[in-house]
């Protein structure tokens, strides 16, 4: 940590006006607020891209939809609505619990930071693990997408290729889902472990994550009603 | 940036945070109950799931991610993901409504072609064996090892 601090040192923040220098503040950026919004224009660039690829999911899971009507309703049934319901509720509050975090950063009280970071984590492993038990359950009854599909005795269209795609777009959309928040999670230790360098002078990191948290709770927004409540 | 930054990005708080929460926990309930009551059509339903699920998205966005406060060119950026997006939906649902049968106008309307493939068939196919839940061996599997 002491490195990633003496590095960003030797590289910037060493104008010759020999005013305030703040160890982040990279040499070809005029002010540290310039450099704050040039990161977040980045991020939110970034998170377009994110909205356009799920974007893209999204539209193909309606389209089938519209294809298979009576076998989306029944495939849909094989998953428990506690379980996403659940997993709404906790990933909207660790989004708060993430806002939260970005405000203590933001006023430099380091420990209410890493507290709300702490439970951010939590809340990412409880919703890995509902979706783990989700995930095997499916494994289990043999809902899996595609060729590998097992017909059910539930199926009111037996041999209808609906059911395959039903879980083909459901393990594609929460699994890439899934990994954003794997990766998140990867982002938010690396928040933890560099904790000490952020107060209200610097703390990009921590927003722009918070960024990145926010919008994967976004998408779980939709999926949660397409997926777990259409009947 | 050491004068007057401090405030700058310090719009919301925790009360504003917290209140958006609740809004969105009670969103959340409302869609929920709302997927138990039938709204006369499956693309009814779907639309007010929607429509729920666009609120909180504007909650999240405007709140939890400081957009309501922030240079705008953030906003614009946002904005132009989802009006990019908004086009790429309202021309498949242009698609999904105006797709007719592609068969010329002077050829004599044929027999109704089979729309499932006889492997398909329910009445030619036989009933789906059950999943096994534990992976037994299978006999040919073995001797041929």
């Amino acid at each position: 940590m002491s490195t990633t601090t003496t590095d960003l040192h030797a590289h910037g923040g060493h104008d010759s006006h020999g005013e305030h220098h703040n160890p982040f503040h990279q040499h070809h950026f005029a002010t540290m607020e310039q450099q704050f919004d040039t990161a977040k224009i980045g991020m939110w660039t970034f998170l377009v891209t994110e909205v356009l690829m799920f974007g893209g999911l999204f539209v193909g899971f309606g389209l089938s939809q519209a294809k298979y009507p009576q076998e989306f309703v029944d495939a849909h049934h094989h998953l428990q609505r506690w379980a996403g319901s659940l997993n709404t509720v906790v990933l909207l509050f660790s989004s708060w619990t993430m806002v939260m975090a970005v405000h203590a950063a933001q006023t430099s009280q380091k420990a209410r930071m890493k507290m709300f970071l702490w439970i951010t984590l939590l809340c990412a492993c409880v919703f890995m693990g509902v979706k783990y038990y989700e995930y095997s359950h499916k494994f289990e009854e043999g809902l899996l997408p595609g060729m590998f599909y097992h017909s059910q005795p539930t199926d009111t269209i037996p041999g209808s290729h609906g059911y395959a795609t039903f879980f083909a777009f459901y393990f594609m959309m929460t699994g890439l889902h899934g990994i954003h928040i794997l990766i998140g999670m990867g982002l938010i230790l690396w928040l933890l472990k560099n904790a000490d360098n952020f107060n209200s002078e610097w703390y990009t990191p921590v927003d722009l994550f918070g960024l990145y948290w926010h919008i994967v709770d976004m998408i779980w927004i939709y999926l949660f009603p397409l997926y777990y409540l259409i009947s | 940036m050491s004068h007057g930054h401090s405030e700058k990005h310090h719009h919301g708080g925790p009360v504003v945070y917290t209140a958006t929460l609740i809004a969105l926990l009670i969103l959340t309930g409302i869609t929920v109950g709302a997927s138990y009551i039938n709204f006369g059509s499956n693309s009814a339903n779907i639309a007010i799931a929607l429509t729920i699920a666009s609120m909180k998205a504007i909650l999240v966005s405007l709140f939890f991610m400081h957009l309501l406060w922030d240079k705008k060119v953030n906003a614009i950026i946002a904005a132009t993901g989802f009006l990019f997006l908004g086009i790429f939906i309202t021309f498949d649902l242009i698609d999904l409504n105006n797709r007719r049968d592609p068969t010329p106008r002077n050829v004599p309307v044929m027999a109704t072609p089979t729309a499932v493939p006889e492997s398909m068939n329910p009445q030619l196919t036989p009933a789906p064996k059950p999943y096994p839940k534990k992976v037994a061996p299978v006999e040919g599997e073995a001797e041929k090892e």
